[in-house]
């Protein structure tokens, strides 16, 4: 009897805390959206909470500035960035997992001890590789940079490991070359590793802040990220928050979307070295 | 020996893209790291100057340098327990069979989902003057606080805006962990009479230590390089008073404004010696408290 009202008491506990997590992750959210339909003129005086007038004067600034420019360039990046991993990291997965080549063993310990090494500690010589190359201030540098990803082609790697082999012996016998079995057979089965891979590299080139700020410096190149920054130092003299949080919100629109439209690629295998261990 | 052969040649024709990045944008960056600290470089002019380990007593003698170290240790300090903390609690809590936790989950998801840039606006604007922080503390003790422009302040607003971001990924890390410990083990312990939080303590955390090692390792790489965040709260400056200079941001200062490629590669491959080994002091010290305990 004791022992059922204490569960109660847990659960209780268990609920309140898990209901105000959530809203302490909505606060902010919430905030800036109230804010974006704010006038300046309020937000500068202090305001109440929610607006005391309506008004798409942020939006309508933002939209109207080179904004939807930088979604643009964002697109064409995370889109092109996203289709290449795709196919290479797959490609080395499977290589790694499937294919019996002479050095895979060291390749892979290699790729192991790659993938250790912190990112900023080859970002300035990275850069100097860049501008030896001629693509400083071109999306190419992002692109050709981000193209390929360690953790996933582990994960594809371990995918493939436990990836059944009669279906490709099968497609071999029916006279498929090994490419031919890779693009028409694997990577269909492949889908659903294929796609959390996917989510994860578009958000990651999406949000991504410090290549865009070391390699592109034409405010009609800057990724959306970078354009973000660079229009709130100009709004935030004047207090126009409106506009800035007008842009934050858009500015996570598509990942929102999806993340609505894709949600079970998100959560369920989201951990990309989890293989790796 | 027909079928050896062209095993090599598919292997490395399938590797051959990941390969050619690696090679040009990870390898050829690395051995320019290794020549670049000990030369000065200036890319203007295209000059560079042997130095020898002129740039590390440069690096030692510049308080700038010590700033930035000892505000990156206090952020990587603060941050990665409580982020730890939190989210093995709230996976805990989803864990522990209640309805809706897919909803709850969806919407504590949200900020890892926020590019920096977007989150740190919005934290901005948060702690700003007339923001819901400021006038929530007004009202409440009736002060106005200057979180942004108080150098006592300005990181602490960066750690909170990084603990709530990053918790929601490490709490779905372990939250499939916790699905792979075994009920029987719970069950033993609630047959010999251990309350739900004694479970926690003696059951759940001890079962999750390989997961905590991996998402401590995790959080103390990714704090070790925090940037984004103390880039755009300071404009660049890592202000006020050097209080949101960080490693990165003073690599990245070194190298852009002060033009001085040699000592920022010096101090990026100082930032990864570091890196490693707390990295491995850290998992050691978590390891040894594992076979005592």
């Amino acid at each position: 009897m004791n022992m059922k009202k204490n569960n109660r008491t847990l659960k209780t506990i268990i609920y309140t805390l898990l209901i105000l997590y959530s809203l302490v992750t909505l606060a902010p959210f919430v905030w800036s959206i109230l804010t974006s339909f704010k006038t300046t003129a309020e937000i500068a005086g202090g305001g109440t909470f929610f607006p005391e007038t309506w008004s798409l004067d942020g939006y309508q600034t933002i939209l109207e500035s080179q904004f939807p420019q930088w979604v643009m360039n964002s697109l064409f990046v995370a889109l092109l960035t996203t289709v290449f991993n795709i196919f290479f990291n797959t490609m080395a997965g499977y290589a790694l997992a499937r294919i019996d080549f002479k050095g895979r063993q060291v390749l892979f310990s290699f790729l192991l001890v790659l993938i250790m090494i912190p990112s900023q500690v080859t970002m300035i010589p990275l850069y100097i590789v860049i501008s030896d190359l001629g693509l400083v201030d071109s999306q190419w540098s992002i692109i050709f940079t981000t193209m390929i990803n360690i953790g996933y082609i582990f994960m594809m790697r371990q995918f493939f490991i436990n990836f059944p082999r009669d279906v490709e012996e099968a497609a071999a016998m029916d006279g498929l070359s090994r490419f031919g079995t890779f693009i028409r057979i694997v990577l269909p089965n492949a889908k659903a590793a294929v796609a959390t891979q996917g989510v994860f590299v578009f958000m990651g080139v999406w949000n991504e802040f410090m290549k865009p700020l070391l390699f592109i410096s034409s405010p009609d190149k800057y990724m959306l990220t970078q354009g973000l920054n660079a229009l709130s130092k100009t709004f935030k003299n004047s207090t126009q928050w409106d506009v800035i949080m007008a842009g934050s919100l858009l500015s996570i629109i598509p990942i929102f979307i999806l993340y609505i439209v894709l949600n079970k690629y998100f959560i369920t295998e989201n951990d990309q070295t989890a293989g790796v261990k | 020996m027909g079928k050896k052969r062209y095993n090599n040649i598919q292997g490395y024709s399938f590797l051959m893209p990941a390969l050619v990045v690696i090679l040009v944008f990870t390898l050829v960056p690395i051995a320019y790291a290794f020549f670049m600290m000990f030369f000065k470089v200036d890319l203007l002019s295209g000059t560079r100057t042997f130095v020898g380990f002129g740039n590390f007593e440069k690096i030692f003698s510049d308080p700038k340098f010590w700033a930035s170290f000892q505000n990156t240790f206090k952020y990587v300090a603060v941050v990665v327990p409580i982020q730890t903390i939190i989210a093995m609690i709230l996976a805990a809590l989803l864990n522990s069979k209640v309805k809706f936790d897919r909803a709850f989950l969806t919407v504590m998801f949200i900020p890892t989902l926020t590019s920096s840039s977007a989150m740190t606006l919005i934290f901005m604007w948060l702690f700003n003057n007339n923001g819901l922080v400021t006038n929530l503390i007004e009202s409440v003790f009736g002060a106005k606080v200057q979180f942004l422009t108080n150098p006592d302040l300005a990181l602490t607003v960066i750690m909170v805006m990084n603990i709530f971001s990053t918790v929601p990924h490490f709490m779905v890390v372990f939250l499939s962990g916790l699905q792979d410990i075994p009920g029987s083990l719970y069950e033993a312990a609630s047959i010999d009479g251990a309350t739900k939080v004694k479970q926690f303590f003696h059951v759940t955390v001890p079962q999750l230590m390989p997961i905590t090692f991996y998402v401590v390792t995790m959080g103390l790489v990714g704090c070790f390089q925090i940037f984004d965040q103390a880039f755009i709260i300071s404009n660049g400056t890592g202000g006020p008073q050097n209080s949101t200079l960080t490693f990165s941001l003073y690599i990245y200062q070194l190298a852009f404004s002060s033009n001085d490629m040699g000592r920022a590669t010096a101090l990026a491959f100082l930032l990864g010696i570091i890196i490693f080994t707390v990295t491995f002091i850290v998992n050691k010290l978590l390891k040894a408290d594992e076979v005592n305990g």
